[in-house]
């Protein structure tokens, strides 16, 4: 049993026009933790996603994926490993049907056509899409799509999830069905996203990067009790936390 | 812009037909492509002056849009609407072949009236037949049977994916023809110009799209192998309408049923 840890030493990136987008991250994230990373649009998320699997590699620094450092040799068992879910379903959604998309990773991994069989159905089942299953994506909502995208890698058994902005564009109902799934597993997670209930109902620690370096890492609640910290990362605390304007007749800005 | 629009509808509305369930959606893919391409190969093989041996050939259509419940008003509506483009093809004929090969009701009708007719009747035939073929079977169900009778994996792989993103593409074409239109406040004035960008960067977007779609491929293991399920099994009853079918058109293609039928006639009359 491998142990589902991640972790980065001084991993800097400088995209090809010179573009410094990370700056020596380093942070170690154990079996079974879920985590939130933070920021503004910009702060680096999406490229230190992109190192998890080997999408990127380091300009300098070091990435370990569970027992291995993540080199070519190793990339393969590295993306099991690590299943990642991007921000729009339909790039991750290329088959003609749903099941021959969540069907796709098993398929790549070897497995006999029955395991195969097997792995979509508690997938499929895992996620409520079960209905699904024989639909082609485009027919599909925003809320289905991103459950079928989340689908396709649960089928590779993966043990750490990747997840960048799962609950963009879904309508609220949506977006508590994602979060109550997600809440059940029990794989290690990292959620890059702006929706900072979502991380308050999910990850008990938050990473905020700020200009490509980690400025924060610690206890989500004490993350967003820090005003100072959030203001300067362009962030602002979960509404959540926020007094309600109307009950307690408080209002922050104006009116 | 209406356009795209509305053939986007379309090949949503033939999307739709194929996930219907009849004995002929049943029926195994490759005996239908293979049934569907004997067809055509029939129907354009005849010689250019012919007519009457091919009208049975609409005997195929008549029984299987029925028998498949596809609206036949759809396939209709199709026709017309691709129908110039045979015109086009086969309307100088009447002007370069005036050579009367025969008379009807006194007057006199020339080999080229007589090409062009057989031209428009064998469009329609082959289109019909393509229309029907992807909308009893699905375009995946298509590039299958194309996969299994030895076409490359590669190109029945980037037929699937680019019917698959024609889909997205077309949405995002239209969210960009969208927001050109609300801002050209109803001139069309600076069309061209607007038009090259607007393709420019549609390019580039789906440029990037491709990017992510093969990153999100590699992440899960892709190594340039496609796997489809649905181990295609051939049954008897596949045989059968493969076969049967076949029959009939090459049968139809040696033996003029409507000739012989005219002369059937004629000897009784006299």
């Amino acid at each position: 049993m491998s142990h589902h840890i991640v972790e980065l030493k001084g991993l800097s990136h400088v995209y090809p026009d010179g573009t410094n987008a990370l700056d020596d991250i380093t942070l170690r994230i154990t079996h079974g933790e879920s985590v939130a990373i933070v920021g503004a649009n910009g702060a680096g998320k999406s490229t230190l996603l992109l190192h998890l699997n080997g999408y990127l590699w380091p300009t300098s620094g070091s990435v370990r994926i569970g027992d291995y450092p993540l080199t070519k040799e190793t990339l393969r068992e590295a993306r099991r490993t690590v299943g990642m879910i991007f921000q729009d379903p339909d790039d991750q959604l290329f088959m003609p049907t749903i099941f021959d998309d969540v069907a796709f990773g098993p398929f790549n991994l070897g497995l006999p056509r029955d395991e195969v069989e097997t792995r979509v159905q508690e997938a499929l089942v895992r996620m409520d899409i079960a209905h699904l299953r024989d639909k082609p994506p485009f027919k599909l909502s925003a809320g289905e799509k991103r459950r079928a995208a989340i689908a396709t890698v649960l089928s590779m058994a993966p043990d750490i999830l990747v997840l960048d902005e799962p609950t963009t564009g879904l309508d609220p109902l949506g977006r508590r069905q994602i979060i109550s799934i997600l809440k059940d597993f029990t794989h290690t997670r990292i959620i890059a996203t702006h929706d900072l209930d979502l991380v308050l109902d999910l990850c008990s620690r938050t990473i905020v990067l700020h200009r490509g370096t980690v400025r924060a890492d610690g206890r989500t609640l004490d993350i967003f009790r820090d005003d100072a910290l959030l203001a300067e990362c362009h962030l602002e605390q979960p509404l959540s936390m926020q007094g309600c304007p109307i009950c307690a007749g408080k209002m922050k800005h104006g009116g | 812009m209406a356009e795209i629009a509305r053939s986007f509808h379309d090949l949503n509305y033939i999307d739709t037909l194929s996930c219907m369930d009849s004995p002929v959606h049943r029926i195994d893919p490759r005996a239908k492509l293979a049934t569907f391409l004997i067809f055509a190969v029939c129907v354009v093989s005849f010689g250019k002056y012919e007519v009457s041996a091919l009208l049975p050939y609409f005997f195929f259509p008549a029984v299987i849009i029925p028998l498949a419940r596809i609206p036949a008003r759809y396939f209709a509506g199709k026709i017309v609407f691709l129908l110039p483009f045979a015109v086009l093809i086969g309307i100088f004929n009447p002007l370069y072949d005036r050579e009367t090969l025969l008379s009807i009701a006194g007057l006199p009708v020339s080999g080229g009236m007589i090409s062009f007719v057989s031209i428009l009747i064998r469009f329609i035939l082959t289109i019909l037949a393509a229309l029907m073929l992807v909308a009893v079977t699905g375009f995946t169900g298509v590039c299958m049977a194309l996969e299994r009778f030895g076409v490359p994996k590669t190109f029945t792989t980037q037929l699937m994916m680019l019917y698959r993103y024609i889909f997205v593409l077309t949405s995002e074409g239209m969210r960009m023809a969208r927001a050109r239109d609300l801002r050209s406040v109803g001139r069309k004035g600076s069309g061209l110009k607007v038009y090259g960008s607007l393709i420019g960067y549609l390019l580039i977007r789906t440029w990037n799209r491709a990017q992510r779609i093969h990153m999100a491929m590699l992440s899960r293991g892709y190594r340039g192998d496609f796997f489809l399920r649905r181990p295609l099994r051939i049954t008897s009853a596949d045989i059968a309408f493969g076969l049967g079918w076949s029959a009939v058109f090459i049968t139809l293609r040696f033996v003029n049923l409507p000739r012989i039928a005219g002369q059937l006639i004629m000897g009784v009359l006299s």
